[in-house]
């Protein structure tokens, strides 16, 4: 999002380059070529001179046509670039602020002990505190609402683009953007007062079916409420209408051309789909997931209040099907307003999630930019 | 997709091996069996006092016409007479746009396409199309663009490479092709990737091949290039062509039929019959004039 506006307000700057630059440019040009190209940009190799028309002493000089902006472009110019960095500043600053912050609980554990240890204790001398459990269980929770959510999406942005008339397609986009509208709050309580139960009889299917896959193993005398699997569950709710609108827009640019030759080669309507709105929409498939992906990374009342909020160790005793699990943001959320010390490790923790995050979206938005289906979409 | 290449080398320009030719000439008269696929042979397509709709706007109205059995016919007319329309009511494409209606009959080999219970997609699969603009799956290889028919209308078939070889042959794009099947069909020409999307419909073996000015987004020399592969197709199946090439429609068809719309009013058919009366000497001076280029 942002990258996009800074890639614009760039793209001003190089045209609103001074105009006594255009002035100098060729006196400047003779001895360095690549000097040159640098600045403009446009600039190739120099024509080879010297045909049979002219003697091959002649030098050419490049003219270099550069626009000169008016007053008021110029001044537009700058409020729009100032803009677009400025967002980028700010997102500095948070970097920044996490960073100091966080120094004190950073430098007293040593950054690789505080991403690779698992407990979370500040009740002894000297506090023992790592991420590595608090991540374990942002991700899990992470992958299991976009697993969730990716079909669902798929087959939502399908009903909205393929299958729906014009005007159950406006009611239907309503419909999902309203799912958007709703507070996390509100879906974390649901969650916690009502969906909770009704998928405990589903979790317990699951272990006893699946339960030779390690993750979805239970103890035999755990609750099954407040597990990574509800939260999961519950998060699925939230990024659906982020994938399924990336989905849906890119599913939208899939060329009629193609479509029409799918169906005139005797092809059903899914056919037709399998055919060309896949492989055309899979970048955005791939893109508007991930992006659901680092939402949902971020997600933290709904989660701060479903799960029990206690780092959980790697191997033995992670069950997704069962009582347990603390995210990132649902555990800061839920410690906020302790200590100095605790308050600087939480931090800590933030930047880490701040980091995760930030690379999810950015892949994402370069994995959809650089599909074919993905050229006109904006995420 | 390279819509700016060109073709660097014609197909009647490559010298076969021997070998090569032998294999083109018994892939040229092999019978090639697809199973659930389309009765075998060139059918009559008959339309019966046809009228097409957009919404409240009629925009054909009352055509009857005759495309015979292993026939070109071409429809002719200037823009928005509803020939397109036409075409897209005689395969079931017409009713995929929103608001569209028909009154009227289409029959093939004797029977409405539109009859309850006829599902579009077998009717498709009988009655191919190919569009102005060439269209193949272009993350598809040429090989997979062929055979893409079979995997969509749920088809069989015992010998696919013959297929693949046969259908190439017939749209006059093997020999350009056949050392890169494997390649994707976004990577060609365009005019070659008319001629694979002509393939790509001919591999299903349907009874009719519907196109609508197939050469109209092409260059001089692919044009010809689909013009004789036109030609050559007469004797497995019946072609209905829409072109607004004069000469075109002089060179390929055998019967052609002038479509004319008036002002607000729905298009219809002038005047039918065959090529070379319809050129001469027609009996609807409108026809004279548009043939002769004074209109349109």
């Amino acid at each position: 999002m942002f990258g996009s506006l800074l890639f614009a307000g760039s793209k001003c700057s190089l045209s609103a380059s001074d105009p006594s630059e255009a002035l100098s440019a060729r006196s400047r040009f003779v001895p360095i070529d690549g000097a040159l190209s640098l600045v403009s940009g446009t600039l190739v190799e120099e024509h080879p001179t010297g045909g049979a028309a002219e003697p091959a002493s002649t030098v050419r000089v490049k003219r270099i046509v550069t626009e000169v902006p008016s007053a008021v472009d110029r001044r537009f110019n700058f409020i729009t670039m100032g803009a677009g960095i400025s967002v980028l500043v700010l997102l500095l600053l948070v970097g920044l602020f996490l960073l100091i912050q966080s120094s004190d609980a950073l430098g007293q554990t040593g950054i690789f002990t505080f991403l690779t240890r698992t407990e979370w204790r500040t009740d002894v001398q000297p506090a023992r505190i790592g991420v590595l459990g608090l991540l374990t269980g942002t991700v899990l929770v992470a992958l299991v609402a976009v697993a969730i959510a990716i079909p669902f999406s798929v087959f939502c942005a399908l009903a909205i683009t393929e299958y729906s008339t014009a005007k159950r397609r406006k009611w239907l986009v309503g419909v999902v953007d309203l799912l958007a509208a709703v507070p996390s709050l509100l879906f974390g309580l649901w969650g916690f007062l009502y969906l909770s139960d009704k998928i405990v009889p589903i979790s317990r299917w699951l272990s006893q079916n699946f339960g030779f896959i390690p993750l979805f193993k239970t103890q035999s005398d755990a609750s099954l409420t407040g597990s990574i699997f509800i939260a999961g569950i519950v998060v699925a709710l939230m990024v659906l209408p982020i994938i399924t609108s990336v989905v849906r827009e890119v599913f939208s640019q899939t060329p009629p051309g193609e479509k029409e030759a799918a169906l005139a080669l005797g092809g059903t309507r899914w056919g037709m789909i399998r055919t060309v709105v896949f492989p055309f929409g899979k970048g955005g498939i791939i893109g508007g997931s991930m992006l659901g992906l680092g939402r949902a990374l971020g997600e933290t009342i709904a989660v701060a209040l479903l799960l029990p909020q206690v780092p959980q160790k790697i191997g033995e005793s992670i069950h997704i099907l069962q009582n347990g699990g603390a995210t990132v943001s649902g555990f800061i959320a839920n410690r906020a307003g302790a200590d100095s010390f605790t308050t600087s490790g939480l931090l800590a923790a933030g930047l880490v999630l701040f980091i995760i995050t930030l690379g999810t979206n950015m892949i994402a938005s370069v994995v959809v930019s650089k599909s074919r289906s993905g050229a006109g979409v904006d995420i | 997709m390279t819509d700016t290449q060109t073709d660097v080398v014609n197909d009647e320009d490559i010298v076969d091996t021997p070998e090569q030719a032998a294999s083109v000439a018994k892939a040229k008269s092999a019978k090639v069996e697809i199973i659930g696929g389309p009765p075998a042979g060139a059918s009559t397509l008959v339309a019966r006092d046809a009228c097409a709709w957009f919404g409240d706007r009629l925009v054909l109205e009352g055509v009857d016409l005759t495309m015979p059995k292993g026939k070109v016919t071409a429809l002719i007319g200037p823009s928005g007479c509803g020939k397109s329309t036409f075409l897209r009511l005689l395969n079931r494409m017409h009713e995929l746009i929103p608001g569209a209606a028909l009154d009227g009959e289409i029959l093939l080999d004797g029977e409405d396409i539109y009859a309850t219970g006829t599902r579009a997609q077998q009717i498709r699969m009988r009655i191919g199309m190919v569009f102005q603009k060439p269209n193949p799956f272009p993350a598809m290889s040429i090989q997979e663009n062929v055979l893409a028919g079979l995997k969509l209308a749920r088809l069989k078939c015992d010998d696919k490479d013959m297929l693949v070889e046969q259908s190439l042959i017939r749209a006059g794009l093997w020999k350009e092709v056949r050392d890169r099947l494997d390649s994707p069909g976004g990577a060609l020409s365009g005019g070659q990737q008319q001629r694979l999307c002509i393939a790509r419909s001919l591999a299903v073996h349907p009874n009719v091949l519907l196109m609508d000015e197939p050469c109209s987004a092409l260059d001089p020399t692919s044009t010809r290039r689909v013009e004789e592969t036109i030609d050559e197709l007469r004797d497995i199946v019946t072609v209905v062509i829409v072109t607004h090439n004069m000469q075109q429609a002089q060179r390929v068809s055998d019967f052609c039929a002038f479509f004319l719309a008036e002002e607000n009013k729905p298009g219809f058919v002038v005047e039918h019959g065959e090529t070379d009366f319809i050129f001469s000497t027609p009996k609807d001076s409108r026809t004279l004039d548009y043939v002769q280029g004074r209109f349109g």
